[in-house]
């Protein structure tokens, strides 16, 4: 089956002529999925299985999660369906800010206020654990200017919104390489952390400093120590072990749904890595700062709609 | 004209669902999947790629129906002495064949069929297939934490050998006049653990050490790997020098790392090939499950709707052309920090 194939290829080519061929229906561009049914209106039914809140005297709230009524779920999303844990890559804020022709700081101070929207919606919506990529290993490299910018942004966001995180019962984590982070910003995280460890509606995963594969080599560092003092056998190393050791040990969900990265990029870029095997991915066009609660039910409603075999279930 | 992608991997799905859809029998999806891979290859050869992974059987495939798994089995027992015929396309494009996996969990017959094929095409040197077969990169880890974990238990164990038999005591004795050094951790967190620092008048000789940074009789750096050892003995043993601090700071050396991203990189069943610069997945879904998570972290997944038997010239040109434009927009990105 031999042929000659010589390709001038031509840069000027835009991706959006080349995702509108028809030829192609690529699921990872949301403004050419294929025509899917129309959702049913939402239905309005009493659940039995609606968690029953308790407010305590002191004002934190117990329960069995974020309580969420069958009635408020929109767009026809199903409750059976819902992923647990969703993922997100916060990309596209620097974007945003030069399309406006404003400072980058712009851009990251807009993505702080869609990641509270989110944050929001994922409360009202029963979401169990929500993990964002604030800040990666190979943002380091960013200029000096900039990682300040953000590093202030983050510790002046964590400070400021500790009383909604208090009232809207959401715990905080925080995940990644902390030894390169300022003494303050340690210690606010540290705080942060045992001030919201008893709340128990939303778990919000903050990654600072991190990467997938620095978690996994972290891991094997600690299960390295447990062979060197004999304590297990190189033999003994499991997918289980390994998973225990990873930083998102803190949390009884610790493998995303889905993930969902914005600005229209196609890739992981080192967020999670071992967490993500068998997560479903949605790449949305939206830059960051545009990603609101019509694009997130759009994923949503597009994770609702996959069949997760997980390699190995007749279909 | 852009750079050509210098590897593609592809998760291969759809076979069963063509099948279903063709009415044919499920083995038929898998034999017409063999032959879209085939045309695959020659498409990508030609167009210059030189490493190209598949995804065939994964170790969670081992769940489905006994008669499926069987089949794939034996279709793959068929096309791999297909593939060593003197005019298949092994020849043509003169490929060296790789099987990733875990190929203990395979049957005899097909372990040494694969086995075979990689000895007869290892001195093949213009291109190479990898066939990811009873894979999954969560085995793949596991055995490169395994086999890393040995590794630095033997580098300890041959060291301390190695120091006892000429005499230990060297060391802690001759002071500044030792050539020694001292390994930095890569990821740089021993140095804030050693803030509370000791004062010690020997530096240690160790194995494979980048650099040392002493002050004053304090060393700032912490000793790892196969030094860890011979830092202990030490300590044991020198009465010169020894401040209070040593017991904390031999406790925060053995809560050091001595496992690095390299060492594990080294293990992998995928070490043999660079990163993938494309990841396709057809049949439309938009997920990894469990294929080169490590190798894949900064790659696009691009995920074209057709079923594997499906698959066409158009896929890939559009794939690459997508690589390319983003690969002069990193390009730029790249230079302008």
């Amino acid at each position: 089956m031999l042929f000659t194939l010589s390709l001038s290829l031509s840069l000027s080519i835009s991706p959006t002529t080349l995702t509108s061929s028809p030829r192609f229906k690529f699921h990872s561009c949301p403004h050419v999925l294929p025509p899917t049914p129309k959702p049913p209106p939402p239905r309005l039914r009493s659940s039995s299985q609606a968690h029953h809140v308790i407010l305590h005297d002191n004002g934190t709230v117990a329960g069995a999660g974020a309580p969420v009524e069958e009635n408020i779920l929109p767009a026809g999303l199903r409750r059976e369906s819902m992923p647990r844990h969703v993922a997100l890559v916060m990309d596209g804020n620097r974007r945003w800010a030069r399309i406006r022709g404003l400072p980058v700081g712009s851009g990251y101070e807009a993505g702080v206020r869609s990641l509270r929207s989110i944050v929001e919606l994922c409360c009202k919506l029963g979401i169990r654990v929500l993990s964002v990529f604030a800040f990666s290993s190979e943002n380091w490299f960013r200029p000096q200017a900039e990682v300040e910018f953000l590093m202030e942004l983050f510790e002046r966001g964590m400070r400021d919104e500790m009383g909604s995180l208090l009232r809207e019962n959401i715990r905080i984590s925080v995940i990644g390489d902390s030894s390169k982070l300022s003494r303050s910003l340690q210690e606010l995280i540290t705080r942060t952390e045992e001030t919201t460890k008893t709340n128990c509606g939303l778990q919000l995963i903050v990654a600072v400093s991190y990467s997938g594969q620095y978690d996994i080599v972290q891991a094997c560092q600690k299960i390295a120590l447990k062979v060197k003092d004999g304590l297990i056998e190189p033999n003994d190393i499991n997918e289980s072990l390994i998973k225990q050791e990873l930083e998102t040990n803190c949390t009884e969900f610790p493998y995303p749904d889905l993930l969902i990265r914005t600005s229209g990029e196609l890739r992981i870029s080192n967020f999670l890595l071992w967490q993500l095997a068998y997560t479903e991915l949605f790449f949305a066009q939206s830059l960051w700062p545009d990603f609101g609660e019509v694009e997130f039910l759009e994923a949503l409603q597009a994770f609702q709609q996959r069949q997760r075999r997980y390699g190995g279930r007749d279909f | 004209m852009g750079p050509i992608p210098n590897h593609i991997a592809f998760i291969m799905d759809g076979n069963r669902r063509y099948a279903k859809k063709q009415g044919m029998e499920e083995g038929a999806g898998h034999k017409a999947g063999f032959l879209a891979l085939m045309k695959i290859l020659c498409y990508c050869y030609e167009l210059g790629v030189k490493y190209l992974t598949v995804y065939a059987f994964s170790i969670e495939n081992f769940k489905r129906k006994p008669e499926e798994v069987q089949c794939l089995m034996d279709l793959m027992l068929e096309k791999i002495g297909e593939l060593l015929k003197e005019e298949s396309v092994v020849n043509q494009y003169g490929i060296r064949l790789y099987f990733i996996g875990n190929l203990k969990l395979l049957s005899e017959p097909v372990r040494v069929a694969a086995e075979k094929a990689m000895a007869a095409t290892a001195k093949n040197t213009k291109t190479v297939l990898l066939i990811c077969v009873a894979y999954t990169s969560y085995d793949e880890i596991v055995h490169a934490v395994q086999e890393s974990c040995k590794d630095k238990r033997n580098e300890i164990e041959a060291l301390y050998a190695s120091k006892v038999s000429n005499g230990v005591t060297e060391g802690v004795e001759e002071g500044e006049n030792i050539n020694g050094t001292i390994e930095h951790d890569v990821q740089g967190s021993c140095e804030s653990s050693l803030s509370k620092s000791q004062a010690l008048n020997t530096t240690i000789a160790c194995n494979g050490v980048i650099r040392v940074e002493k002050k004053k009789g304090v060393i700032l750096h912490a000793v790892q790997g196969s030094c860890e050892d011979k830092w202990d003995e030490v300590m044991s043993r020198t009465s010169n020098g020894v401040t209070e601090g040593v017991a904390d700071s031999k406790k925060k050396q053995w809560m050091h790392p001595t496992i690095k991203l390299v060492d594990i990189e080294k293990n992998m069943y995928m070490g043999v090939a660079p990163d993938p610069d494309i990841l396709i997945r057809t049949s439309g879904e938009n997920r990894l499950s469990n294929f080169l998570l490590w190798q894949t972290t900064n790659c696009p997944l691009y995920s074209p709707s057709a079923l594997w038997p499906e698959i066409g010239l158009w896929h890939l040109i559009w794939a690459v052309l997508n690589f390319q434009q983003s690969h002069y927009y990193f390009e730029k990105k790249r230079k302008q920090l």
